[in-house]
């Protein structure tokens, strides 16, 4: 008896253990940081990486000034849907993409010319949804940076429009400026500069330590029911280049399938944030707490 | 006066003393940088520590301060295990008091000197003396190899029951100077690198490059380095388990020659990363496979051992199953020791197997920052492993009996193995639970995780506290120990 009473406490703890968790509500919260906003980044030097190499892009270029948010998002699949250039497939967004070059590098894969998955739609975490006919964006994520999308869906949503994806140098300019920064905001990180793993803020609310995405330009100085952020825009006055998600960039390497993202997001804790921290995956990976932002 | 020369004497002359130090200065490491990390930072201990001790964080040199980290506990690890070999394997007085006094002066230079220069700032004089830690550490490894020669007749085996080779030389010797020689070379292998990274300041982790597809051969050389380097300190405990347990007859006269070529061949496997990195692999898993072996008898010779001896103590003639188990169980320490290289298997060998087998299927579909998880969290625990088995070794020696015996045994047994455990549900979460599902699963991970380590770390504290309250007493344990050495030195 005794054992079987102790077997079914561990096995309610384990299911227990196991349920997600869910935030009792969404906070919502306007951040007055317009998604729609460019930085623009002067051509010239800057320091590079970690041990600062110094690196030159000698030309001016401007990166949004958020994250794509769910809106944004949304209405880009609206338009692509009508204008055919999008296809459903079962639960899936794809997109034609030409294909790498294949070098045939150890752990190398093909990525070939064709059809390949934007976002997929039945994923936990996609705060979109798609009635038969429009996308919308769930109204408690509207202004949430945009995840669950592949490079390839971030790289269609860019060129969409005329922009591109940055590269890997162009994002890290942008976050740190010219003085050699690790964090976009300066030399040191606090919780409430950016949404990290365990940095309180309102969102991680009944959720857990990694807790949820915040509004992009969140930390922008204001208070919000209370929770008072830092204002922890990048010298070009660039928000989220640090936390909330990772974002995807432009580069190809050779022999090389992974693309890079960078910024770390809630799910790191605060040294993943500098500015130099990178991360990889497939191209056809994505994630709850990946996302991107275009350059031009 | 006397009282302090003696206390002095006791610490740093006596095996028990020279140990008992360096898992102090281990403990103390460990107590105040793992603040700066994980839980402790979550809960604002790192806030703390970084302001009482006026520590100089600088965040692009964060990858730099751990690797003086690691190296400080590294070089602390390998006296600890060189004060073992110097008392369990026959060698002349002069050349175990040079081995342990260089080794001695080694790591605690590396260990100050790198840790002040690594948090609390930059001068160069810190960063000198780092390094001649280190060059005290490789000139003691070279006496030690030097005493260890397994050719000088005074050394052959007079009884045949342990593992012996032409002429009678007594192979765990061999395998004991072998395991030394390849420490040696491997040192090399990093000191290369080293100096280089080191001079420009512009160190790495290897697992934030391994997904580069090319490699710098000094790169590949750090890998190659840091991999071989825990093997040899894993081997080494191995051979101080296998004395300790006087591991004898036919499976250590198959154990030894198997230890000797896999410590061999894994040693060539992980130097060929630099110029065969496509079949450096293959090799390293063929010497892994003999030293994994030679684990393996050991383990079937000390879990027998155990028993017969329990059970002949008791005068049990003819045992019952538990009566066999219960004496398998008698003692939680030398139990430990093996078991722990048991438990290794499924904590950090499969898992660790696993990877390489289904990297590109599985592993490599995930980002980067997963596969670095598993990486991380893989070494740690052989790590941890290892310094289970150093600190049930060291609790026997220190004279650890009755009910603390038991207690401190156990916990350290069921404490480090639910942690471990809890790490490797960690570590491969990906194969279950998607990322928007994780946080209860990470958040009871990190508990056991938590909880485990905890109570490793309390037993540790209670171990070094016991032995700290007895060197204040003046006619404490320790007295009796030093007195206890000075009559065998006369006989």
């Amino acid at each position: 008896m005794k054992r079987t009473l102790l077997f079914l406490t561990l096995a309610a703890v384990l299911i227990a253990g196991c349920a997600p968790a869910q935030a009792a509500s969404v906070p919502s919260f306007e951040t007055s940081v317009s998604p729609e906003a460019w930085a623009r980044v002067p051509a010239g030097k800057f320091l590079m990486g970690p041990h600062n190499h110094e690196t030159l892009i000698d030309y001016d270029y401007e990166i949004m000034a958020t994250d794509v948010t769910n809106a944004q998002y949304a209405r880009y699949l609206n338009e692509a849907l009508a204008a055919g250039k999008i296809k459903l497939t079962g639960s899936q967004i794809v997109g034609y993409y030409p294909g790498d070059v294949f070098h045939n590098y150890k752990h190398e894969k093909r990525i070939d010319a064709g059809d390949w998955l934007y976002v997929p739609l039945d994923e936990r975490g996609l705060r979109l949804a798609f009635d038969g006919k429009t996308f919308a964006a769930n109204p408690a994520y509207e202004n949430h940076p945009m995840v669950q999308v592949t490079w390839f869906g971030a790289k269609a949503y860019c060129e969409s429009y005329g922009w591109r994806l940055p590269t890997e140098a162009e994002w890290e300019k942008a976050a740190r400026g010219t003085d050699g920064r690790p964090f976009p905001w300066g030399e040191t990180i606090a919780r409430n500069n950016a949404n990290y793993y365990d940095s309180r803020d309102p969102f991680e609310r009944g959720l857990g330590k990694q807790g949820d995405t915040t509004p992009v330009g969140f930390y922008n100085g204001a208070t919000y029911d209370g929770y008072q952020t830092l204002d922890s825009a990048s010298p070009y006055g660039v928000y989220d280049m640090a936390g909330n998600v990772w974002q995807w960039t432009a580069d190809i390497y050779e022999g090389v399938h992974y693309r890079f993202m960078r910024g770390g997001s809630r799910g790191n804790y605060d040294y993943n944030l500098r500015v130099w921290t990178r991360n990889d995956a497939r191209p056809d990976y994505y994630g709850p707490s990946v996302g991107f932002r275009c350059a031009r | 006066m006397q009282a302090i020369t003696d206390r002095f004497k006791y610490l740093f002359r006596l095996t028990k003393g020279l140990a008992l130090v360096g898992i102090a200065m281990v403990a103390l490491t460990t107590a105040i940088f793992s603040t700066l990390s994980g839980p402790m930072a979550e809960w604002g201990i790192k806030d703390i520590s970084v302001r009482l001790l006026g520590m100089r964080l600088v965040e692009a040199e964060r990858e730099g301060r751990i690797v003086m980290l690691y190296h400080s506990i590294a070089m602390a690890v390998i006296a600890i295990e060189v004060y073992f070999i110097t008392a369990l394997v026959p060698m002349k007085d002069n050349q175990r008091l040079t081995i342990n006094t260089t080794v001695t002066f080694g790591y605690l230079f590396t260990m100050i000197f790198g840790l002040w220069f690594g948090y609390w700032g930059h001068n160069w004089i810190l960063h000198g003396l780092f390094l001649l830690g280190l060059s005290l550490m490789l000139f003691a490894g070279i006496t030690l190899s030097v005493a260890l020669w397994p050719w000088r007749t005074e050394y052959r085996v007079t009884d045949r029951t342990y593992a012996h080779g032409p002429g009678e030389i007594d192979l765990e010797r061999t395998a004991f100077f072998t395991m030394a020689l390849a420490t040696l070379g491997s040192v090399i292998v990093g000191a290369i690198p080293g100096s280089y990274f080191g001079n420009g300041f512009e160190s790495f982790l290897a697992e934030n490059v391994i997904r580069q597809p090319h490699k710098t051969p000094l790169e590949l050389a750090v890998i190659g380095h840091l991999h071989i380097m825990l093997v040899l300190i894993a081997v080494a405990i191995m051979l101080v388990v296998s004395r300790w347990f006087d591991f004898r007859g036919a499976l250590h006269k198959v154990a030894m020659p198997l230890t000797i070529w896999g410590t061999l061949i894994i040693t060539l496997g992980a130097w060929l990363v630099v110029p065969f990195e496509a079949i450096a692999h293959y090799i390293i898993y063929a010497g892994s496979t003999l030293v994994m072996l030679a684990a393996l008898l050991l383990v079937i010779y000390g879990f027998g051992k155990l028993i017969r001896d329990r059970l002949a103590e008791q005068g049990i003639q003819k045992a019952s199953l538990g009566q066999k188990f219960a004496a398998l169980f008698h003692d939680p320490l030398k139990f430990g020791s093996l078991w722990q290289m048991v438990f290794m298997n499924f904590t950090t060998s499969g898992p660790g197997i696993f990877m390489a087998v289904e990297l590109d299927k599985i592993i490599r579909q995930w980002p980067g920052r997963e596969e670095r998880i598993i990486l991380t969290g893989h070494w740690h625990m052989l790590s941890a492993i290892i310094a289970t088995i150093i600190l049930f070794y060291f609790a026997d020696l220190a004279g650890l009996k009755g009910k603390a015996r038991q207690w401190l045994g156990w916990l350290i047994i069921v404490g480090s193995d639910i942690a471990f455990v809890a790490v490797d549900i960690f570590e491969l979460k990906r194969l279950f639970i998607g990322e928007a599902s994780q946080q209860p699963l990470v958040d009871w991970t990190m508990l056991f995780t938590d909880l485990g380590l905890g109570t490793v770390v309390i037993v540790l504290a209670a171990l070094m506290i016991w032995r700290l309250v007895d060197l204040f007493k003046k006619n404490g344990r320790w007295k009796q120990e030093l007195a206890e050495a000075a009559q065998e030195v006369s006989q």
